[in-house]
């Protein structure tokens, strides 16, 4: 299993968020049944995406991801459940959701001999109050490549392209299938930084990634679906805190005293000598802890080197809940 | 709390139905004439067809029947429109559509607030405003031809519109129900085997007897027919050739709204 170092803080939490009680769920999924012929894409899957946050829905290729975002788009009918999107049924009330929601596709959407500018502004004429296509434009770094037809422009600038469509026309809720994938780090940051802010403004995003870092980064609440159904749900620390127990490390002189430091830290912690020199502590690392730890090697004398604490990951949580890696 | 006025704060709402529709026309219509293998379908290859049937004699055209001045492109002119329309109603929209289908462009469009079918009012104003542009060009390049057209505009219009209607309806069929790829190919098959068969530019009556009846009940003989009749003969309304035309419209469009699929 990979261990691996998480970025330290997160910003906000979902209860930043200004919200109006009361309202519905951006998207209240119960029981959802769908399949194609004799194969089962999702299989009683339940997901309530709260108004105002960032959802992501995480899960290996075929988990059911997209069939779930794209019944929730109106593009499916359930087979068996109800689905809710802003308290609508997204087939029947389809004319009513539509100018509300804005659609990232996983691919395509638009014309292969349509100009990249002129796509998001045709986009943006559809819909009475859009956002300044001129900011948009800037702010997703596709000036350079207004002129240049859809065939012709770069991967990563049909995705930035698809990403400004979904949310030109300044709906109340976001779906983006998979809106990094392909990018490269520059786009990728970008992106989050739309995300991000789409949250501030108070816009409600579902997203479904591979990525692990993408869902730690973003969401308030991470999804993890497999074999069409939801295994998981929290905040992504809550997800890694509901996991294994974490790990602290750091190196010293060999052959110290384990039995003084066990008796110093909380019951359920564990402490090991891995290699001479070289220590492990797993339980619950919070500022206590670590300073128990420190208080401890200033005791017997040991400069504590190379000290790190190292969090389980979504990745390490996928991966203990479904025995698959994200990206096979 | 809700100070906030970010780039994105929420304010839905779909444009009005007249703005959705005009900006998606003039977009649909941009697209096909900035595509060209669609100008060359719908623009160069009938011009040329009419520039060199009337100057060269390849195919033996009947000049001398009743009404005409005796010139070829009283004959070719009416066939040529025939042609014009089947270009851009049929082959164009079918090939167009199709790659829309397969690139997810009717599919994202389906999730945006203009509803099918302002999208389909809009692609029929386009393929219209396309017809426009290629019979104003056409008329004038077989007016400098000497051609000398006869009868009543209001049926050369009606024939004109139905005829479209026909061919939209089996166009949309083929790009809703098959393969881009496939669409592509039987699209230009079709535009082809029309071209040859259907009157355009090949009288009908060079085929044999049997092959003639069948013929005579496709959407592109009846429709140059129909023309001929009027422009180069100065008939009435061509009751016949309008009533292939109908159920051609009933049937393409029909069995086009009942398997259309959009993804």
């Amino acid at each position: 299993m990979s261990l691996r170092r998480l970025p330290v803080m997160r910003s906000t939490s979902p209860g930043d968020v200004p919200r109006t009680p009361g309202r519905e769920p951006a998207v209240e999924v119960t029981g959802l049944v769908k399949r194609y012929g004799t194969k089962t894409a999702v299989n009683g899957l339940d997901l309530t995406v709260t108004r105002g946050t960032v959802t992501a829905v995480l899960g290996p290729n075929g988990a059911g991801k997209t069939t779930t975002v794209e019944t929730c788009e109106g593009y499916r009918r359930a087979d068996a459940g109800t689905v809710r999107v802003l308290g609508l049924d997204p087939v029947a009330d389809a004319a009513a959701l539509r100018p509300r929601i804005g659609v990232m596709l996983q691919s395509g959407g638009v014309y292969a001999g349509a100009r990249a500018e002129e796509m998001l502004r045709h986009t943006a004429s559809l819909h009475a109050h859009p956002v300044d296509v001129d900011v948009l434009i800037e702010r997703l770094g596709l000036g350079s490549c207004g002129r240049t037809t859809y065939r012709r422009l770069s991967g990563g600038q049909q995705q930035r392209l698809a990403l400004a469509m979904a949310v030109v026309g300044r709906p109340e809720l976001v779906f983006l299938d998979e809106p990094t994938a392909g990018l490269d780090p520059q786009a990728r940051r970008a992106t989050w930084d739309l995300v991000r802010e789409l949250r501030t403004d108070g816009v409600s995003v579902v997203l479904t990634t591979h990525f692990m870092d993408e869902a730690e980064q973003l969401a308030d609440d991470v999804a993890i679906i497999d074999g069409g159904r939801v295994i998981a749900q929290g905040s992504p620390e809550s997800l890694c805190k509901g996991g294994a127990e974490n790990t602290l490390r750091f190196t010293g002189r060999p052959g110290l005293d384990l039995a003084s430091l066990l008796k110093a830290l909380p019951a359920d912690c564990a402490a090991a000598e891995l290699t001479p020199g070289a220590y492990r502590v797993n339980g619950t690392i919070d500022p206590q802890l670590l300073a128990t730890v420190t208080s401890w090697c200033a005791q017997n004398g040991v400069l504590p080197d190379r000290i790190a604490v190292e969090r389980h990951t979504l990745e390490d949580v996928f991966l203990e809940l479904t025995g698959k890696e994200l990206r096979a | 709390m809700s100070a906030t006025t970010g780039v994105f704060t929420p304010k839905p709402g779909a444009a009005p139905l007249s703005r959705m529709i005009r900006a998606q026309a003039l977009l649909e219509t941009k697209m096909l004439l900035r595509n060209g293998e669609q100008l060359l379908l719908t623009v160069v290859i009938p011009t040329l067809l009419l520039v060199l049937f009337s100057a060269v004699d390849i195919v033996a055209v009947p000049t001398e029947t009743a009404g005409g001045s005796g010139k070829a492109v009283d004959f070719l002119a009416p066939g040529i429109l025939a042609l014009a329309v089947m270009s851009t109603a049929f082959t164009g929209q079918a090939i167009a559509t199709g790659f829309e289908r397969r690139y997810g462009v009717l599919k994202r469009l389906g999730a945006s607030p203009l509803p099918r079918w302002a999208l389909m009012t809009a692609k029929t104003c386009s393929v219209l405003v396309t017809e426009v542009l290629q019979i104003v060009l056409l008329t004038v390049v077989a007016f400098a031809l000497g051609w000398s057209p006869h009868g009543n505009p209001v049926w050369v219009v009606l024939l004109l519109i139905l005829g479209t209607a026909a061919f939209s309806g089996l166009g949309l069929l083929m790009a809703g129900t098959l393969k881009a790829e496939a669409t592509l190919a039987a699209a230009n098959l079709v535009f082809l085997l029309l071209l040859v068969g259907g009157g355009v530019i090949v009288p009908l009556e060079r085929f044999p007897g049997v092959l003639q009846d069948v013929l005579q009940l496709l959407p592109i003989s009846a429709l140059s027919d129909g023309l001929r009749d009027v422009l180069q003969h100065g008939a009435g309304l061509p009751w016949a050739d309008l009533g292939i035309l109908a159920v051609w419209t009933v049937l393409g469009l029909g069995a086009a709204a009942r398997f259309f699929r959009w993804e």
